[in-house]
């Protein structure tokens, strides 16, 4: 078995590169992970990097601001496009979050130790994803000041929100979702504030590490409960995780509008979502291990997985096309036909092409191996898949209220320039805060990428 | 209560295989009072130094039920007995659709207990710890693995225990000030 999985003939890749290179020992991945932390000091680059990420999220707030001043008038929102920008956007950022769930939950579930070395900066990514899914329906309400009544808070006029909605459930679901992932990511990372904590000569670095490890010291009771609580926080993340993408594609497949009226939303909303959060997940791991050194934590077998499952999810998301475009010749509605006509011929046919290229054949390329496990091509993909999945939202949104029922209500939607601001403000916001992250907290699970040397295992 | 001025005696190992038979002896030695320390959790050392009972699921599977009744009823009480609004000719009790926000706070309620409930267990956050006075123990969320046994278990005394630790082959053996 291992020799067949092992050969290295005729200039062929390892069929399973190691999950981690050999020759590690606990002190030295201690040292490698917390040293990017404590002792490298950061690069121009770095700073080059937030600077640009920190202007751009400054132009986000200036776009916000403009627009409480102004209102939704601002955007290319109309009738009938009263959705625009905030909800494709909204629901491509939630999206990309999914895949730091399915790393740091599902994976566990499912003992995939590969992941330990990626679950903590996707699970950053979740957070950062969510943080920037959440403005948008926020500023998207009109009166943002009065956005609190989304939630059942008792006030002077005694009505309370309708549950019957899908975007009540959505409130909920979004929120759930947020406040499960930032206490996951924070378990998760109570032992490495502790390793911190240990290894830092600095006082003031010691006593806030500290305070956020709350005095973590290892004791083996201490581990036992806290493994269960992770697991059974991995299991309750897992339905949660799914359920939220499901009540995301709820806000439209209840709604009577042709192309969104439709079964096959949930399913394929959850697949697309961990389509593009993987790429998410690898446009992020390339660069990190390159520029920090990491590729001996972050090996081929993660990328090579990473790009398995990409191309898995990228075909149950082009099953979902097929079934859509099926379902308009099938179903004999002419509404749900003209849909299909209209995509391929309407005047957003261009978007839709690209949306095909982006999303269903160019990521078939994935089936080469050597595409596989070449970053720089894994990178590039990675970028042409979070283009189609975003082009993919807008296609549903925009595109299907474009065209509704009666031609007298048809319209068409072009974003502005605050539109545009906002959105490439909240990919700086996300990349801001990615590299704080990288150099306030440790990128990769210490404790976990020590569980994972052959010198951990006991016997009893 | 007067504190005692030694909290326990401390071994220090290299590796969790050593540790988890330092454990193994210690107990079956009949000291009760005792805790191993490791950068990483190791299965089956808290079965050696006596841990049998994890609270947790039991708090999370509370979490979840409270959380799941107060998702269900909420939307009852708000939907159709404080302001039951006609909505479409829906019945006021549209059970159905209460559904999904009765689960989300089943797993809202349920996460929240699991870590709260965990710390709490733990007794964390503690910012003091008499562990921590022994230097070496720096390293224990590095790359070493310790062995305590508190001074307030029946069995101990200062030199006994220092001599039978130094017989488990540990790196070193130091008293814990608290």
């Amino acid at each position: 078995m291992d020799e067949q999985y092992n050969t290295t003939d005729a200039g062929r890749a390892p069929v399973t590169a190691p999950v981690i290179e050999p020759g590690y020992t606990f002190g030295t991945v201690t040292e490698k992970i917390s040293a990017i932390v404590l002792t490298r000091p950061a690069s121009n680059g770095w700073f080059i990097g937030f600077g640009v990420a920190f202007l751009l999220t400054q132009m986000m707030l200036f776009a916000i601001a403009y627009l409480f001043l102004k209102g939704i008038g601002i955007w290319g929102d109309t009738i009938p496009i009263g959705w625009g920008f905030a909800i494709v956007n909204f629901v491509w950022w939630i999206g990309i979050g999914h895949a730091g769930t399915l790393i740091s939950a599902i994976l566990l579930l499912l003992r995939q130790s590969w992941r330990n070395s990626i679950n903590r900066f996707a699970e950053a990514m979740t957070l950062f994803a969510v943080a920037c899914a959440g403005i948008f329906p926020a500023i998207h309400v009109g009166r943002p000041w009065l956005a609190y009544w989304l939630f059942p808070i008792p006030n002077t006029m005694g009505v309370w929100p309708q549950f019957r909605s899908p975007l009540m459930w959505d409130v909920f679901a979004v929120s759930t979702y947020a406040t499960i992932s930032a206490l996951f990511w924070f378990i998760g990372l109570i032992p490495d504030l502790g390793t911190l904590r240990d290894r830092t000569d600095n006082k003031a670095l010691k006593i806030i590490y500290g305070m956020f490890s709350m005095g973590w010291r290892g004791s083996a009771r201490h581990w036992h409960r806290y493994e269960t609580a992770y697991l059974l926080l991995a299991g309750l993340a897992t339905p949660l995780v799914l359920s939220v993408h499901t009540v995301v594609s709820f806000d439209f497949a209840i709604g009577i509008v042709p192309g969104w009226h439709t079964t096959i939303f949930p399913p394929y909303f959850v697949a697309g979502a961990i389509y593009s959060g993987f790429a998410m997940v690898l446009m992020l791991a390339i660069p990190i291990r390159k520029i920090y050194g990491l590729e001996d934590f972050i090996t081929e077998r993660h990328l090579q997985n990473s790009a398995k499952v990409m191309l898995a999810t990228g075909l149950i998301v082009a099953y979902g096309y097929g079934i859509e475009a099926f379902m308009g010749w099938y179903s004999g509605d002419r509404y749900d036909a003209f849909t299909l006509w209209n995509r391929l011929h309407g005047p957003y046919a261009v978007p839709y092409y690209m949306l095909l290229a982006c999303n269903i054949f160019i990521p078939q390329t994935l089936w080469i191996r050597k595409l596989r496990t070449s970053p720089v091509g894994l990178f590039i993909i990675s970028g042409v898949i979070l283009v189609g999945m975003w082009l993919e939202r807008f296609i549903i949104v925009v595109v299907s209220l474009s065209r509704d029922f009666l031609t007298s209500s048809w319209g068409m939607y072009y974003p502005t320039r605050w539109d545009w601001m906002t959105y490439i403000g909240t990919i700086g916001m996300f990349l801001a805060a990615m590299f704080l992250f990288l150099r306030i907290l440790p990128a990769i699970s210490i404790f976990e990428m020590r569980t994972l040397l052959p010198e951990a295992e006991v016997k009893e | 209560m007067k504190r005692d001025p030694i909290y326990g005696m401390m071994a220090e190992f290299d590796s969790p295989q050593a540790l988890i038979d330092a454990a193994k002896y210690t107990h079956e030695a009949g000291y009760q009072k005792i805790d191993a320390y490791s950068p990483f959790p190791i299965e089956g050392l808290a079965e050696e130094i006596g841990f049998h009972h994890d609270e947790v699921p039991l708090v999370v599977l509370i979490g979840g039920i409270v959380g799941g009744l107060t998702g269900y009823l909420m939307q009852y009480w708000m939907s159709a007995v404080d302001y039951p609004i006609n909505v479409g000719g829906k019945p006021y009790h549209s059970w159905p659709a209460f559904i999904v926000i009765t689960f989300e706070m089943t797993i809202l309620f349920a996460g929240i207990s699991a870590v709260f409930g965990m710390l709490a267990l733990n007794g964390l956050p503690m910012p003091y710890h008499p562990v921590f006075n022994v230097p070496r123990f720096a390293l224990a969320s590095k790359d070493r693995f310790f062995l305590i046994v508190f001074s307030s278990d029946k069995k101990y005394d200062a030199s006994g225990t220092r001599k039978f630790l130094e017989g488990l082959a540990p790196r070193s053996v130091s008293e814990v000030p608290s």
